[in-house]
This record gives structure tokens, C-alpha cells and sequence, in this order.
């Protein structure tokens, strides 16, 4: 199982790149969406999957699974979220006010540097 | 830290008051506070005198980098102390001359004065540092105070080129002279300079010996503008006179001279030291020389005569060199070249710091320096006239003034090389009097031009800004010092040789002297007719004649191509390699966020996969893994076919929707996990983030989707799945080589005994690390309030669009 998670982990980076090498800014977007997942899979299967019970002690198991991950998947999950939401809405407001999400034209003219 | 070290760091510290003064009482000239500074060193450093005079030296040692063997040491003797009282006297003598030069209403003080002290504290700091490290620094200082000071009339461009020239050159110079100090110290285990003298012996024979000397001499010919180097001085003449006096003449190029002599104990036994040095110096003396005369810029002529003295101390210090050979004192020539080298130091700050202040009086009251527009102002300025013809008559070696003695010291030691019968001077010693004697005939004949064509002649008040007149007294004060100083040197010459000379000559020859003897220096004027006594008559017979018919020969000087010279090698050199890093850099910051990604993805390809095959890391252990249930694979199917819409999908919404079925399925993944947490987690987030692409995106107009080229494709699906393997490679080698336990007993453990709750995540989160959750809420918050700001930015900037509109 951790063996074929890695493989779908790489799949999700894979793809996630993909999406970042395109040129609309929704894509890019996207792919970074698509890089926390994989992230997080990632994580998860480190610790090993399976193992024993959720990392709950009232239910009093002999084992539980690796609660570590599962605390910075956590953290990482809302922090994801926050930098998307950013993203995002200056995405919409590029869009608007340039009217276009095509990153070639987004380019900043020589003369700005 | 002792008085010693507050003295080198007294300039830096009245620099950071200079600009209050300057504000709080603008009615006096800045330059009278800062006055009192160089004077009080001066003082307090004569006290040092009868230390050095029996050449005893005094050592103070603060730790400044203690762990790395780098003390702030300072160390006097009889050569540093030279150099402190040339420092600190011309630096006074140079300040009270710029209160009259510098307008206290129209130039900006604070910043001269300022710059100044900054190179007086970081001079001091050169010529009284015994560690290499720290001298270094100080040495890198003075480059970046003469870069600001040269520049200090920033708005002429003429100021900025010779700027940045002075500073390529002399940085390029001082960098190699770090790589030879590093180099010296491997060599010898220490930064003092002291030690590796003691240690000087072992040295010559180190494989690394000629790396560090030829690095250390680029830094002192460097500084010490020696050819072909010396094409940053001329265009330094853009700076202000006073500074032009003491720096570009007077005390920073000496300390390409300072650092020669220094390091003579350490490098003079080679036969390369002695013949480098030498043939460079007397070179430089006779092409700077020759070039003087052709100038037609009194401040040029003054800054390749300074080229040309330069040269003929470093030739002075490398044929001393040669004194090491001899074992005794006793009928060693060669003594008497660093007597003369140390005692042209001293003369050539004398006549030349008061021929800088005169040409800057000539510019101050005519408003030209150009020899062609001068003429005729002995009558107008007599004052101005006699210290000219003092300070010119001496820099071209006539009596009675001091520069007719180190000249004649000059030539005694060119003559007395062709006599040694060591390092194949047999052959070529008879170059060394010929060359000096040629150069000594062009100084004559430019220092007849500065007083001459300036003082004599027509007058020509048309060619003229101003209506020219004598200066003002206080201008006069310190040119008129230097110029006595310059007649009591050339007459009593033996003020200054057990005081001052003695004690620097013996410290740059130290191996020879045993313990409580003195090297004898006695300058006197009348030796008998001597070969040196000729050379001179012939200098002045035939420098007349030159002189006399100089428009006969003048044209001579065309014959040299203008194109191919020092200058326009720089010139281009500069202009490639701007024009080249340019192109350089702009060929891959194409400013696409596509090439950016793509050169952070092929670096983690290529690291990472040249690591995993390198170290051979990658590991396949498939004993600890899990089964595969039904579940799990009927999501995989799910998971793969929602990246592989995405990655299809023509529209927007499509792929939405299809990112939204990743994360479900994610969270789905975390339920079968026993993350029950984070599916809930993952559930509540999807399903905002979902509605906020839905948002933002939704009701925009359709756009179509970006067509790309087949190749623009292949390579983008190339480099994805270049990362996608490495990623699961680097997954499967991590879980497979497992070296130590999970630390998730100690949550297990505790999680209740130490925080009192039950669920070992959200005890983690909110417990044992607290703060980062604490820290995370703040970054929403910050996330929260730039979405706010966004918003709230269309609405107004919506409004002024469409008001222009």
C-alpha cells in the first residue's frame, strides 16, 4: 500500500507540475492545488499506514498509527488553503484588471526592471 | 583596547559627528572642528619617537576574532611612525588648506569631511596593523574612501569614470593581495606580520613563496598606481584638490610603498622580489615620466610626476633588496637605496603636497588648470610663484632644495647596481643608470613646464574666467609650511636621519642590523665631483635643452597610437564585460514565471538524481507495507481519473470540479487511513476552496485555453514526469530504510499523562506545539486581511479607471 501511495503521490506531482509549466494562471493555480495533495499523501504514507487505530486513546488498542504526520498534514492543510485563497483572488484581480491569465502576457516589459 | 587603537579608531568616531556639526553650527567652517583631530594626533604621536629612534617598536594587541587567530594589533616602529606623522601632518596641513578651497555655503562638507576622516582612521589603520587580516580591511577602506572622494563632485562624469576606475583597479589589487596574505599565513601558520618575518627564513623555500609575493606586489602596484596600473591615478585628478594632495599623492599611494617595504623582510632574499620590484619601479618612473610632459592639465602633469616618484621609490625599495644578500654591514651599498628610498618618501610628500595646493590655488583664483590658457601670473601672484618654483625646482632634483638630495641618493644606487654580481646584473645592471637618468631628464623638463609655462610668458586674461589674483592667506598657510619644510630638509638634512629615517630604513632591513645598531645615514650636500654629481649637471644641461626646443620635438609624441594604450584597453575591457553579463544574464532571466519554474525543476531533477545514484540511496523494502484493499484501490482508479480530467479538460469548470474530486478522494484516502482529523479537515477545506475557484472563476468570460505547441507540450510533460519520478523514488527509498523509531511513542505515552486529552493529534496541535498553531492562525489572519485589501483595492481603483475612462 505505502509502495503504490508513492506511486500516486509522484502521479499528483507530476500532473501538479505539468499544470505549472502552462501558461493560464488558473492552471498554475491549480497545479499548486494539486502539489499539497500530494504532499500530503506523501506525509501520510511515511508514517506508515494501516498500523493500528486512529491516534484516539479512548479507544484503548494496542496500537495506534503515527499521529506525528497526521499533526503537519494538518497544519499543512489550512496553511495550503490560506496561500490559495491568496492566490486566488489575485488571480481574479489580475484578470480583471489586465484581462487576460495568460502568464506570457502577464510578462513585466523590460523597462520595469 | 589601548590609546593606540582609540588613535586609529578617532577619525571614525569624530566622522559620525561631523554631520551634526555641520547642521548645528553652519556659520563655521566645518573644517575648523575637524582640524583639531589630525593636529592632536600628530602630537601624540611624536611621543612615539625616541621609542623608535633606538629602533624598539611598541606592540598593543586587542582580540577582534580571537578563535580565528585575527587580533586588532597595533604596532609601531620606526616605519609605521613615518607614516602616521605623514598621515596625520599632511592630513592637517590638507584640511586647513580645503577650509579656504571648499565653500562653506555652496559644497556639501559633511560629506568631504566625513569621506576624509573615514580614509585618515582607515590609513592609520594600513600602516598600523600587525595583523594581515586587519590590515587588509583597513587597506579595502582607503579604496572605498578614495572612490568616494574622487567622486565627490558626483554630477560631473569626468568624477564618476575616474571613480569607478580608481576603485576596479585598486579592489581588483587589494582582492589579490587577500589571496596572498591567505596564501603567506598557510604558509607560515600566523597573521601576524611580525611572526613571519621571524619566520621569513623557512619561507623562501615554500613551493607557494613566488604565489604569495607576485599577489602581494599586485595589491601594492595596484595602489601605488606602478605600470600598468598607474591609469586610474590620472583620471583621480577629478577630485577635489585637498584631496588630490592627500591622497593622490601624499598618503594612499604610498601604501602600495608601505606595503613593499613592510613585506621586504618577508621576500626580499628572492632574486624575483629584487628584480620585479626594480625593473617595475624604474619602468614606471621613466614611462610616467616621459608621459608628464605631454599633459596639458597641470593636475595631469602633478598625477603622472607622482607615477614617475613612485616608481623611482619602488625601484629604490627593490634594488635595497639586495642589501639582504650581503651578510654584514659592513661595505653594504645597498643600505643606502632604502635610506634614499625612505628619505624620497618624505621629500616627495613635501614638494608635491605644496605643488597640489599651488595648482589648486592657480585653479581656485584663474578657474583653468589648462597650461595652454596660463601664462604670465608671476606678477599677480608672487606668493603662489615662489612656492612653485620651490616645489618644481625640487622635484627636479637642483640645490639647495631636499629633492636635489634623494636625487642624487637615486642615482648613487642605480650606479652602484651595475657593480653587483648577483642575479645576472652583470648583463643588464648598466640599464638601471640609463633609465634613471632618462626619467630624471623628463622630470626636469615637466617641472619646468609647471613653473614656466604657468608663471611666464604673455598674460592671457581673455582665456581666463576670473580676474586672476593672489590667494588668500589661509589658502597660503599650508603650501607655505610644505615649503619650508622643503627648503629646512634640503638644507639640514640631518634633522631627519637618526629621527625618522633610520628607524624606518632599519625596519625594512631588519636581518641586518644586530641588536642596538643603527644603520648610518648621513645625507651631506658635497661628496667631491662623483658620478651622481654628473648625472645631475647632465640632467639639468640636458633637460634645458629639451625644454628650450620643446616645440621641435613635441610632435614626437604623435607617433605613439592613440588607439592602442592602457585606457582604451580598460575602456573596452569594461565595455565587453558589462555588455557580456548582460546578455549572460538576460539570456536566462527571460522574465517568463515558465522558465523560472523549469530551471527550479530540472535543479531538483538533476540534484536529487545525481544524489540518489551517487550515494546510491535508493532502497526497495516492501516487508512493512500494508495490504491493498478494495477501497483503496477502487480510489486510486478515482484519484488517477480525476488528475487525468484535469489535466484533459478544455474548460474551466471542468477542471474545478475535477480538482474538487482530488480532494475529496484525498479526504476519503484519510479516512481509510485512521486520520478521521483530517478528513474532516480536508472535507470542510475542499469544499470552500472549491466555492471560492467556483467564485472567481466561474463567472468570468470563457477564455480559450492557451494553445501550445507540440514541443512547448513534450517538454513540459518530459520535466513533470522527470519530477514525479524522482518524488516516488525518493518516497519508496525513504520508507523502505527506516534507521531509527518513529518518536509517535512519546505522544502515545504522554498525550494524556502531560496534557490531559485524549486525541493524540489535536493534543499535538494545540498542545505540544502550540505556538505553531498559534502562528499558523496569524497567517490566515495575514492571508485574510491581503484578500480584504485586494477587494478593497478594486473598488476604489475601479473607480478612478472608469472616471478616466
Amino acid at each position: 500500500m505505502e509502495i503504490l501511495m508513492c506511486v500516486v503521490a509522484g502521479l499528483l506531482f507530476a500532473a501538479s507540475v505539468y499544470m505549472m509549466l502552462s501558461k493560464s494562471l488558473l492552471r498554475i493555480i491549480i497545479g499548486t492545488g494539486l502539489l499539497s495533495h500530494g504532499t500530503h499523501l506523501m506525509l501520510l504514507s511515511m508514517g506508515g499506514l494501516k498500523k493500528g487505530a486512529a491516534p484516539v486513546l479512548g479507544e484503548h488498542a494496542a496500537s495506534y498509527v503515527d499521529p506525528v504526520p497526521q499533526a503537519l498534514i494538518l497544519t499543512a492543510i489550512v496553511i495550503s488553503f490560506g496561500v490559495t485563497a491568496v492566490i486566488l483572488v489575485i488571480a481574479y484581480r489580475a484578470y480583471q484588471e489586465l484581462g487576460t491569465d495568460n502568464m506570457d502576457q502577464l510578462r513585466g516589459i523590460d523597462t520595469d526592471d | 583596547m589601548s590609546s593606540l587603537h582609540w588613535a586609529i579608531l578617532a577619525p571614525f568616531i569624530m566622522a559620525v559627528f561631523v554631520p551634526f556639526l555641520r547642521k548645528k553650527a553652519a556659520s563655521i567652517h566645518t573644517g575648523w572642528f575637524v582640524l583639531i583631530l589630525p593636529v592632536v594626533l600628530f602630537v601624540s604621536f611624536l611621543q612615539y619617537l625616541p621609542f623608535t629612534m633606538n629602533n624598539n617598536s611598541v606592540t598593543k594587541t586587542a582580540a577582534w576574532i580571537p578563535s580565528l587567530g585575527i587580533d586588532f594589533t597595533a604596532y609601531v616602529d620606526g616605519l609605521s611612525l613615518l607614516f602616521v606623522l605623514l598621515i596625520t601632518g599632511i592630513g592637517a596641513l590638507v584640511v586647513l588648506y580645503s577650509i579656504y578651497y571648499l565653500s562653506k555655503t555652496k559644497e556639501s562638507l559633511q560629506h568631504f569631511y566625513v569621506y576624509l576622516l573615514m580614509f585618515m582612521g582607515a590609513m592609520l589603520g594600513v600602516v598600523l596593523s600587525d595583523n594581515v587580516i586587519t590590515l587588509y580591511m583597513f587597506w579595502e577602506l582607503t579604496s572605498i574612501s578614495s572612490f568616494l572622494l574622487i567622486a565627490y563632485w558626483f554630477d560631473r562624469d569626468r568624477s564618476r569614470y575616474g571613480a569607478l576606475k580608481s576603485m576596479l583597479i585598486t579592489v581588483f589589487g587589494g582582492l589579490m593581495m587577500l589571496g596572498g596574505f591567505l596564501v603567506l599565513s598557510i604558509m607560515g601558520d600566523t597573521f601576524s606580520i611580525r611572526e613571519l618575518v621571524i619566520k621569513a627564513p623557512d619561507l623562501n623555500n615554500h613551493p607557494l613563496f613566488l604565489l604569495a609575493m607576485v599577489l602581494i606586489l599586485l595589491g601594492a602596484f595596484t595602489k601605488s598606481a606602478q605600470f600598468p596600473f598607474y591609469i586610474w591615478l590620472p583620471d583621480a585628478m577629478e577630485a577635489p584638490t585637498p584631496v588630490s594632495a592627500y591622497l593622490h599623492s601624499a598618503t594612499m599611494v604610498k601604501a602600495g610603498i608601505y606595503l613593499v617595504a613592510r613585506f621586504s623582510p618577508i621576500f626580499a632574499f628572492s632574486g624575483y622580489w629584487f628584480w620585479i620590484v626594480s625593473a617595475v619601479g624604474l619602468f614606471t618612473m621613466v614611462w610616467a615620466s616621459f608621459n608628464a610632459v605631454k599633459q596639458t592639465d597641470l593636475k595631469g602633469i602633478l598625477a603622472f610626476s607622482t607615477v614617475s616618484q613612485l616608481g623611482l621609490v619602488m625601484s629604490l625599495l627593490g634594488a635595497g633588496s639586495a642589501a639582504l644578500h650581503f651578510d654584514s654591514l659592513e661595505n653594504n651599498l645597498f643600505t643606502a637605496a632604502v635610506v634614499a628610498a625612505v628619505f624620497h618618501l618624505i621629500n616627495h610628500a613635501t614638494f608635491k603636497g605644496s605643488l597640489f595646493m599651488v595648482v589648486g590655488i592657480i585653479d581656485h583664483e584663474t578657474g583653468t588648470r589648462d597650461i595652454r590658457k596660463l601664462g604670465g601670473l608671476m606678477s599677480l601672484m608672487p606668493v603662489t610663484f615662489t612656492l612653485s618654483v620651490i616645489g618644481a625646482f625640487s622635484m627636479a632634483g637642483l640645490p639647495p632644495f631636499n629633492g636635489f638630495l634623494s636625487k642624487e641618493m637615486f642615482f648613487l644606487s642605480m650606479v652602484q647596481l651595475t657593480e653587483l654580481n648577483l642575479f645576472n646584473m652583470q648583463t643588464w645592471g648598466i640599464l638601471f643608470p640609463v633609465f634613471a637618468w632618462v626619467g630624471s631628464v623628463f622630470t626636469f623638463v615637466y617641472s619646468m613646464i609647471i613653473v614656466f609655462k604657468v608663471f611666464s610668458g604673455k598674460f592671457q586674461a581673455e582665456k581666463l574666467e576670473k580676474k586672476p589674483h593672489e590667494a588668500p592667506v589661509g589658502m597660503l598657510i599650508s603650501p607655505v609650511v610644505l615649503a619650508v619644510l622643503v627648503l629646512v630638509f634640503g638644507l639640514f638634512p640631518n634633522l631627519l636621519s637618526y629621527s625618522l629615517i633610520q628607524p624606518a630604513a632599519a625596519a625594512i632591513v631588519p636581518a641586518l642590523l644586530p641588536a642596538g645598531e643603527q644603520l648610518d645615514v648621513h645625507i651631506t650636500f658635497w661628496h667631491g665631483i662623483t658620478t651622481e654629481l654628473l648625472m645631475t649637471i647632465g640632467v639639468v644641461a640636458a633637460g634645458f635643452l629639451l625644454y628650450k626646443f620643446m616645440s621641435k620635438w613635441i610632435g614626437l609624441y604623435n607617433y605613439f597610437p592613440g588607439k592602442v594604450t592602457l585606457n582604451q584597453f580598460y575602456n573596452a575591457g569594461l565595455y565587453t564585460a558589462e555588455r557580456g553579463s548582460n546578455a549572460v544574464t538576460r539570456s536566462y532571466m527571460t522574465g517568463f514565471i515558465r522558465s523560472y519554474l523549469v530551471y527550479i525543476f530540472a535543479f531538483f531533477i538533476a540534484a536529487l538524481g545525481f544524489t540518489m545514484w551517487a550515494k546510491n540511496a535508493f532502497r526497495f523494502d516492501a516487508s512493512t507495507t500494508s495490504s491493498i484493499g478494495v477501497y483503496e484501490a477502487v480510489l486510486v482508479v478515482g484519484l488517477i481519473a480525476a488528475t487525468l480530467t484535469i489535466l484533459l479538460a478544455k474548460s474551466r469548470l471542468t477542471s474545478i470540479i475535477a480538482l474538487g474530486a482530488v480532494g475529496y478522494t484525498i479526504s476519503l484516502f484519510f479516512v481509510i487511513f485512521r486520520a478521521p482529523d483530517l478528513a474532516l479537515t480536508q472535507l470542510v477545506i475542499e469544499t470552500v476552496s472549491t466555492a471560492l475557484f467556483l467564485l472567481c472563476f466561474y463567472h468570468l468570460p470563457k477564455l480559450s485555453r492557451h494553445e501550445e505547441k507540440r514541443r512547448f507540450q513534450a517538454c513540459n510533460a518530459l520535466i513533470a514526469a522527470g519530477v514525479g519520478i524522482m518524488v516516488t523514488l525518493i518516497g519508496i527509498s525513504a520508507h523502505s530504510s527506516k534507521f531509527f523509531e518513529s518518536i509517535n511513542e512519546y505522544y502515545i505515552e504522554n498525550t494524556y499523562k502531560k496534557a490531559g486529552g485524549e486525541n493524540m493529534v489535536n493534543v499535538i496541535l494545540v498542545d505540544f506545539r502550540g505556538f505553531d498553531t498559534l502562528f499558523e492562525i496569524a497567517v490566515l489572519s495575514v492571508a485574510a486581511l491581503g484578500i480584504y485589501g485586494l477587494i478593497k483595492l478594486r473598488l476604489e481603483k475601479g473607480g478612478e479607471s472608469s472616471e478616466n475612462k
